[in-house]
């Protein structure tokens, strides 16, 4: 009998070792709950929600930065599609029959071997096949009017006029959750939102490395002032991708992680603050 | 002449294997099948007594799992082992071979009862999903309960059978049985496969999800055998590391010292089959890895990118426990022999790349900090650490560690045993000529590929370095056997002179791949995300969400509590079976 406790002992402390190194011995992510499918309207909808739906879809339900974002390398990125898109109908490779960079766009993401970018393609395919999926198929399932709000955020960001027109029939949007972190593939982590872009300063550590707000950090550039020289657009891409462009005299030590940790307004919000630091 | 009995026998075993090929003659596409998708909303879950659905069919899904892979393994290994037996004429293999189906005997009626479970709870919690999945399959269901009925009918025979049938042709009768046994247990699992490979990879139906009778189709799904080939080789790991418990339990127990010897072979047997199963369940895993990255490349990316990652370092803690306990029991195990002295020394060494290898293994990439500590490393990456989180890092050091392993080995069986050809010293420094190249080569490409090239290229270190690690296990047995070739013993192996300690790593490594099975099951199921059947039956229950890693963890934990108590009452209940009382006076006397 004593045999068969400390038998029973021993399995249950093993079981339980394992118990709590799952639970605290790595962090705990929350995934991000299943894209809803309540529709939106569409019809009192402006230029600029609908880019800004466009964004939220394609970061969430449309899971597009699972593959297109600034880490992996597994796709490439979709910020200069202007330059991009003519040389591609321009390429000899091309297959497909759009004219223009809408029809490019959408070409892309309803059949992705029309056009397949050098070294994307799937193994073995001699860039024949692309490992992207159509948007419409199952996994994703865009509807048309997702299909087009995301063509407006993606000519948005990459510096273009948005050329489209919002779909007036009602067709069935879904309703995204409302903010889900940069960059993720949808992960989004269950905090609450933080308030400030101080608080965001003073959570994250920038202070560690920057001198910014009381913070005396040394190892990266000092960001009192930041505002006099750098304009929005520098700010975003240097916390999205630090080592795009490394600020002479420093060594590329800012972590790129700070997009998966922020939601999109968050973003925003500590890039205006510092936009404002002059 | 033939007797009755054995022609009996014969009919029964023809029946058998008519029962197992019948459904293939017969299986061809019905006509006029169409089964639809339907959409659903959470209101179309029902709700009873409170329970929470998911964890319900989670549980019993992996209960029964557990059972029918233990189920389906003892019999691979006990006809091996009952070949042997054949083979060599040593009686102690067929009496070990007997004692391992009887364990299994018991757990298979416990096999077939979480199996009614589970297709109880699954009917009643997802009805809907049931229906269209019985829609699908309702042929090949109908034929697993053929089958089923053929597995019972082997299974006992062979059993029962097995004093019966000795000697001479009996015997080869009962090696067919066994044969038998396992050809449909086989079958029974791919069938099961087929299943849920569909819901994963669906195959047979059109964008929408719907039927129209295409049965290989569904069945002959893209990670159908990708599947079966990782499922065959975990089951018979995995059996082996239960009996290896069963035979601690048994030697832990056991009152003389020819019991302590007996339950120490088979214990030392036992766990041979899971460490030989073991080796090459990476390979089977990267391949279906692989094949899911073929099949869909978001699915591979949820698989190994995304909120899963982080289980691939439990996975590395689980295996690194396995490997730590399987070298020290072999290593307690070379307490058996006289002649083990001589080795010893290099013991410690072993141990320290073993444990460094494993400590390597799970440094994840990226460290959880606090802002102080952050401050204090200057950067997320830990300026000695983050190098060795990288994917060369960690496949270098699993490759260490399963040489390492084999090395473990081969000192073992080494450990009793004195070389009588000639060219012992050219051998040895063969041997570790052969071994010093394979690890320098694993190194080399690690530090290559891992540190001199871009992100693209890290990964392609690692089927050079498997190949490395293959090619010198098996070169190095292959030496060793003919160097080792009619060698002198030391002494005779004193079985049953381990330490009590060596018991308790056979239970570690049965825990450690009950635990290990449940872990790999949640997330083989979980890549589907908020699909029943992957892209084309969407799940719209309230729980169609990913659980976190602690959660999923929790559950498996109390699986395996639940599966490790009623495998002790699978131990308990096969030592009762050969208890007699005899009661004076109780009987009234004819
Ligand atoms: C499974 C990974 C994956 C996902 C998910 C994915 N893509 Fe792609 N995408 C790729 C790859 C790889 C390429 C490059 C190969 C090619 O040209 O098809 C690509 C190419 C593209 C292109 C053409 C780029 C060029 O330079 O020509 C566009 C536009 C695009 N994707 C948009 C999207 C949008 C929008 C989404 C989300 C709705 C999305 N992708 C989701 C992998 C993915
Ligand atoms: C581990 C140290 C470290 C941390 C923590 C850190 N940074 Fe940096 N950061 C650097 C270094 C080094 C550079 C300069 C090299 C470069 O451009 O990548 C830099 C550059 C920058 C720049 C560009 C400055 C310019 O002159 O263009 C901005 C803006 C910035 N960081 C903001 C932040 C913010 C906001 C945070 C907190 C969310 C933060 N950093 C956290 C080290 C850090």
């Amino acid at each position: 009998m004593t045999q068969f406790l400390k038998i029973a002992g021993f399995s249950l402390l093993v079981i339980s070792l394992f118990a709590t190194y799952s639970n605290l011995g790595i962090p705990q992510i929350k995934p991000a709950p299943p894209p809803s499918q309540e529709s939106v309207d569409l019809s009192s909808m402006d230029m600029d929600s609908f880019i800004s739906l466009g964004e939220k879809i394609y970061n969430t339900k449309g899971t597009c930065t699972l593959c297109h974002n600034e880490l992996g390398g597994r796709a490439p990125m979709l910020d200069n599609l202007g330059e991009v898109v003519s040389a591609r109908l321009e390429d000899a490779g091309y297959k497909g029959s759009a004219a223009n960079v809408v029809d490019y766009i959408v070409e892309s993401m309803n059949e992705p071997s029309a056009y397949v970018v050098k070294g994307f393609g799937k193994v073995g395919t001699n860039d024949q096949e692309s490992p992207m999926p159509d948007v419409r198929s199952g996994s994703i399932g865009l509807s048309e009017a997702e299909t087009l709000a995301i063509v407006a955020f993606l000519q948005d960001s990459s510096g273009l006029d948005v050329s489209i027109e919002i779909p007036s029939n009602v067709e069935e949007v879904a309703e995204v959750p409302e903010e889900v972190p940069v960059s993720t593939g949808g992960q989004g982590s269950q905090r609450a939102k933080y308030a400030s872009a101080e608080e965001i300063v003073a959570i994250l550590g920038c202070g560690a490395c920057h001198k910014i707000a009381e913070f005396e950090g040394a190892i990266g550039p000092d960001l009192r002032l930041i505002g006099q020289s750098r304009d929005a657009e520098h700010l975003r891409q240097s916390i999205l991708d630090p080592n795009a462009d490394i600020t002479e005299g420093f060594v590329a030590m800012m972590p790129p992680i700070y997009g998966d940790q922020l939601f999109a307004s968050e973003l925003e919000m500590l890039v205006e603050y510092m936009a404002s630091l002059k | 002449m033939i007797s009755t009995s054995i022609k009996q026998l014969l009919i029964v075993m023809l029946v058998v294997f008519l029962l197992a090929v019948l459904p293939f003659s017969v299986a061809e596409a019905a006509e006029g099948v169409q089964v639809t998708v339907p959409e659903l909303s959470s209101s179309d879950y029902p709700v009873i007594a409170g329970v929470n659905s998911r964890v319900a069919v989670w549980l019993a899904a992996q209960l029964h799992l557990w059972f029918a892979a233990f189920v389906l393994a003892v019999p691979i290994f006990v006809f091996i082992i009952e070949s042997i037996g054949v083979w060599t004429r040593d009686q102690r293999y067929d009496e070990m071979a007997f004692e391992f189906i009887k364990v299994s005997i018991t757990a298979y009626s416990l096999t077939a009862i979480l199996g009614g479970l589970l297709a109880f709870s699954l009917f009643i919690f997802y009805p809907q999903l049931m229906t269209y999945l019985t829609g699908v399959f309702s042929e090949s269901m109908f034929y697993y309960a053929l089958l089923f009925f053929a597995e019972s009918v082997t299974l006992y025979v062979y059993y029962y059978g097995w004093h019966w049938l000795q000697g001479g042709d009996k015997k080869w009768i009962h090696l067919t049985l066994g044969l038998l046994l396992n050809a449909v247990g086989t079958l029974l699992m791919l069938l099961a496969n087929a299943w849920l490979t569909f819901m994963m990879s669906p195959n047979g139906v059109d964008t929408a999800g719907t039927f129209t009778g295409d049965t290989w189709g569904a069945i002959h799904n893209f990670l159908w055998n990708p599947i079966n080939l990782h499922r065959v080789v975990a089951n018979v790991a995995f059996g082996g590391s239960v009996v290896g418990a069963y035979a601690a339990f048994k030697f832990l127990s056991a009152s003389g010292e020819d019991e302590r010897a007996h339950y120490d072979w088979m214990g030392y047997n036992a766990n041979f089959i899971a460490i030989t199963a073991l080796l090459p369940l990476p390979f089977a895993g990267y391949y279906l890895t692989a094949e899911i990255y073929e099949y869909s490349q978001q699915m591979g990316i949820t698989l190994m990118g995304g909120v899963f990652a982080w289980l691939f370092i439990i996975q590395a803690v689980l295996i690194g426990t396995l490997f730590i306990a399987a070298n020290y029991y072999l290593w307690c195990g070379m307490g058996r022999s006289e002649g083990a002295h001589r080795y010893y020394p290099y013991i410690k060494y072993i141990a320290f790349v073993i444990v460094a290898s494993f400590l390597v293994w799970f440094t994840p990439h990226t460290l959880v900090l606090t802002n102080e500590e952050l401050k204090a490393l200057g950067g997320p990456y830990h300026k000695y650490l983050g190098p060795l989180g990288i994917m060369p890092a960690k496949n270098t050091a699993v490759n260490l560690m399963i040489l390492f392993t084999a090395v473990s080995f081969l000192i073992y069986r080494r450990s009793n045993k004195l070389p009588t050809v000639s060219w012992v010293q050219t051998g040895n420094a063969l041997q570790i000529a052969l071994f010093v190249a394979g690890i320098a080569n694993i190194l080399i490409l690690g530090i290559y590929y891992g540190y001199f090239t871009n992100t693209v290229y890290k990964v392609a270190a690692s089927i050079p370095q498997v190949l490395t690690t293959l090619v010198v296990i098996v070169i190095s047995t292959v030496i060793d056997s003919f160097l080792y070739k009619g060698a002198e013993e030391v002494a005779p192996l004193r079985w049953g002179r381990v330490p009590d300690r060596s018991q308790y790593a056979l239970f570690l490594l049965a825990v450690a791949f009950t635990w290990l099975m449940g872990l790999m099951g949640y997330i083989r199921s979980g890549i589907r995300q908020h699909w029943h059947v992957t892209d084309v039956f969407r799940d719209n229950s309230v729980d169609a969400f990913t659980p976190t890693l602690g959660y999923a963890a929790n559950v498996v934990s109390i699986g395996v509590v639940i599966f490790m108590a009623m495998v002790v009452f699978v131990f308990w209940i096969s030592q009762v079976s050969s208890k007699k009382s005899y009661p004076e006076g109780y009987w009234k006397t004819a």
